[in-house]
């Protein structure tokens, strides 16, 4: 039992909780308190001390009915049944099962697996298969790949050779026995393949998860097809999540400024009211204030949509932020993201503003005119776009002006260094008022891009 | 009670609880079976007023021990939950010891000579003396142990969490100035949150978590028979299963069994026999809590209560 618990921890990492080994020895103390003979109590016991949240609740609940729906091995299955004395049945640990059949005795020459599937024993069936599926160590299964080769190797472990050459012996010699025994074998297959398809449930998810994930994270962003634009977006809000974690702590306050006089007294009084340690009244730092003007012209648009996503859903961290969309004129956009979903709100941005051409010109003109307000000396300002404007005027004056009354400016471009200034490219010419210019096309540029943001604040 | 059944003595956490006007449901009494055995804090987490506060007093009462509360709030700090030495007294000592101070280094003839003999009377103000202990300390000094409450952790700040872990995984805190104060009988600590803020890992590592939400409707209707005693059959029946109608409801604060035994003894003293329309709605503020909240159920008060009384029959 304790190999099973063991192999269920594995199986707990694999549905996303995360078990580490201070929790796993807790949690075996647990079990060895309550004992593993009430399943239902044994749940709860393991909820408790592995699941930290009601989500981890869920999925490890999710994953014990699965991990002890399939039949435990049961080791002490000989023991119960030896009083059936079988003849030769002592070679096997799971024939001695096998031997108390009801429908019509097998011959004794057949191998130990042909004489287990025509008693249709389904305990003893079973039992051998987990026991056959550890032999395989089918709990290292990683990729939806390996189904094959699992399979065929529990089947061996089985004894699918000796069972092959039954049953072309028994063909010659009792052809309506061979019938039966076929037919089981396909049934055993068949839970065989179960078995593997649940140990791949079980054990492979969190590496599968892990791979696509990388994969993920490096794809470029623009070019990323439709069935995984859902999957993307799971994966922004972790990494949102990430963030949030990491920069919503309380900041280190600084150490600096005036005297806070009366907790100094206090401090002080078994000194007799003598300052030897001083206080000092805490200053607060500022949390970000952000402002962020996203292109949302063809090839950029889906860069700017998980943008727009990640900081908005930033709102712990970040206090404050504005989102302006334009491709040849400018609209603020906070209230459709803050107020909608991530689809419906790309759509009615798409609608309003979106499919233009982009005209960087225009547009800096018109945050010029209506936000210029907006920014203050704590702000930063994000720009992501390909600066191409269409050969129009880019209006660089305004981008100073802008880069001037924030704290900072960073530009995030989704197009490669190398193509700033070719073309229609403007990047040089904008890059001279730009804090920081960098590129963005991948998930995981854009995590660094934000982090690094965030964190000029703490 | 060495060699009991785990579900036995599960069982008889449930009873004893039970005797104390609390119903827990298997889960819970699982999680003070466990954490009493493997002495472990359990971490209860749930919306407001599902018991989680009443869980800790009921353990208290039923095993008989002192409870201790701390309350959780934003800014508090060691000196207001662990210990703070007692200034003034410190500071009185000092003035009245100053003449025997005098006395005490007479004999002395050069500094040395005299600051050895100081060394002699060791750390007399920091000593046991002038600690004045808070909830943490004074729970560990129990000698009998206790019950320690720490309500709505979630309230106070990240640093304060780091506090407790000393205390939560060893039964142990450390003073500086007198070292290492350990429990004399492990408390059975009790952490409240209600999820304001995700806690640290390492916090929730050194708990078992027990999630209480929403009773099912029949443990419920246990929980309101032993809170309201003269309430009848019938109405309790009703009324819970319309608070699990509403529950439904995509509501701003949904009631909980606080709520609903508030509710309970509001229709006891009413005298109602059985829930109406008229009735429902003259109470319906004892549930909830929200002007918008009113106003969402009110049209669906009908429908619901014939739900309830449907159920009623066939449950």
């Amino acid at each position: 039992m304790r190999e099973n618990i063991h192999r269920f921890f594995r199986a707990a990492r694999g549905a996303g909780v995360h078990v580490s080994p201070a929790e796993s020895i807790d949690a075996m103390r647990a079990v060895a308190q309550v004992g593993i003979s009430d399943r239902t109590i044994l749940r709860d016991a393991l909820l408790l001390t592995l699941a930290k949240s009601q989500d981890e609740k869920l999925a490890l609940g999710d994953c014990f009915d699965l991990f002890f729906s399939q039949p435990e091995p049961r080791q002490d299955q000989p023991e119960a049944n030896s009083n059936d004395a079988s003849d030769d049945a002592d070679q096997s640990p799971s024939s001695g099962a096998a031997s108390d059949s009801s429908g019509g005795s097998p011959p004794a020459e057949l191998g130990p697996l042909a004489q287990m599937l025509l008693s249709q024993d389904r305990n003893a069936v079973a039992a051998a298969i987990a026991s056959a599926s550890g032999a395989a160590s089918l709990s290292d299964i990683r990729y939806s790949t390996q189904r094959g080769i699992f399979s065929s190797r529990i089947l061996d472990a089985m004894g699918l050779q000796r069972l092959r050459d039954d049953l072309d012996e028994l063909t010659a010699t009792n052809p309506a026995l061979a019938e039966r025994l076929r037919a089981a074998l396909d049934a055993l297959r068949e839970a065989v393949r179960d078995t593997v398809a649940q140990g791949l449930a079980l054990y492979a998810r969190e590496e599968a998860e892990n791979l696509r994930n990388e994969i993920l994270r490096n794809a470029p962003l623009a070019r990323i097809e439709r069935r995984h634009v859902a999957e993307m977006r799971a994966l922004i809000r972790q990494i949102a999540r990430r963030l949030r974690e990491r920069y919503s702590k309380p900041r280190k306050r600084q150490r600096r400024g005036h005297l806070d006089v009366r907790r100094t007294l206090r401090r002080n009084a078994a000194w007799g009211g003598i300052p030897f340690l001083t206080a000092w009244k805490r200053k607060r730092r500022d949390r970000p204030k952000i402002v962020a003007l996203c292109d949302v012209s063809g090839s950029v648009a889906q860069v700017s949509d998980f943008f727009l996503l990640l900081i908005h859903s930033l709102h712990e961290v970040v206090d404050d932020v504005h989102s302006f969309a334009f491709s040849s004129q400018l609209i603020e956009v906070s209230d459709i993201l803050e107020k909608k979903s991530p689809e419906e709100a790309m759509a009615e941005i798409m609608s309003k503003v979106g499919f233009g051409s982009s005209d960087y010109g225009s547009s800096l003109v018109d945050f010029e005119k209506e936000f210029m307000s907006t920014l203050t000396p704590q702000t930063t300002v994000i720009v992501l776009g390909d600066a191409r404007s269409n050969n129009l005027d880019p209006r660089a004056d305004i981008l100073r002006r802008i880069s001037e009354r924030s704290k900072r400016l960073v530009w995030l471009n989704p197009e490669g260094r190398l193509a700033w200034g070719f073309g229609d490219s403007e990047m040089p010419r904008y890059a001279t008022f730009c804090s920081v210019v960098r590129q963005c096309a991948t998930a995981q540029q854009l995590e660094r891009a934000v982090s690094d943001i965030v964190a000029t604040y703490q | 009670m060495a060699e009991q059944k785990p579900s036995t003595a599960i069982e008889a956490v449930e009873s004893g609880l039970a005797a104390q006007g609390y119903i827990a449901s298997r889960q819970i009494a699982t999680a003070v079976y466990l954490s009493q055995q493997i002495e472990k804090p359990i971490l209860v987490e749930g919306p407001a007023g599902v018991g989680k506060t009443e869980l800790a007093k009921a353990i208290a009462a039923w095993r008989g021990l002192k409870m201790i509360r701390l309350q959780c709030y934003e800014g508090l700090d060691e000196a207001k939950a662990l210990y703070e030495w007692k200034y003034a007294k410190q500071l009185l000592y000092t003035q009245i010891l100053k003449d025997k101070l005098g006395e005490v280094l007479g004999g002395a003839q050069t500094l040395n000579a005299a600051l050895d003999q100081l060394h002699d009377f060791g750390d007399v103000f920091f000593s046991k003396e002038f600690v004045e202990p808070r909830p943490l300390l004074q729970a560990l000094e129990q000698p009998g142990g206790c019950v320690l409450l720490i309500d709505e952790i979630d309230k106070s700040d990240a640093e304060f969490e780091s506090l407790l872990l000393e205390i939560l995984s060893d039964f142990q805190v450390t003073i500086p100035e007198l070292g290492t104060v350990s429990a004399i009988t492990p408390p059975t600590v009790i952490l409240t949150s209600n999820s304001e803020r995700d806690l640290g890992d390492a916090l929730k590592r050194r708990c078992l978590h027990l999630h209480i939400g929403f009773p099912e409707q029949r443990l419920e209707e246990r929980i309101v028979e032993s809170r309201v005693p003269n309430i009848s059959q019938t109405l309790r029946r009703q009324m819970v299963g319309f608070i699990h109608e509403i529950r439904s409801l995509d509501l701003k604060k949904l009631p909980s069994v606080s709520e609903t035994i508030d509710w309970a003894r509001v229709l006891v003293l009413l005298q109602a026999s059985e829930l109406d329309t008229e009735i429902v709605k003259d109470t319906l503020n004892v549930l909830l809590k929200y002007e918008a909240d009113i106003e969402a159920a009110q049209p669906q008060i009908t429908t619901f209560i014939a739900k309830a009384a449907r159920s009623n029959v066939f449950g």
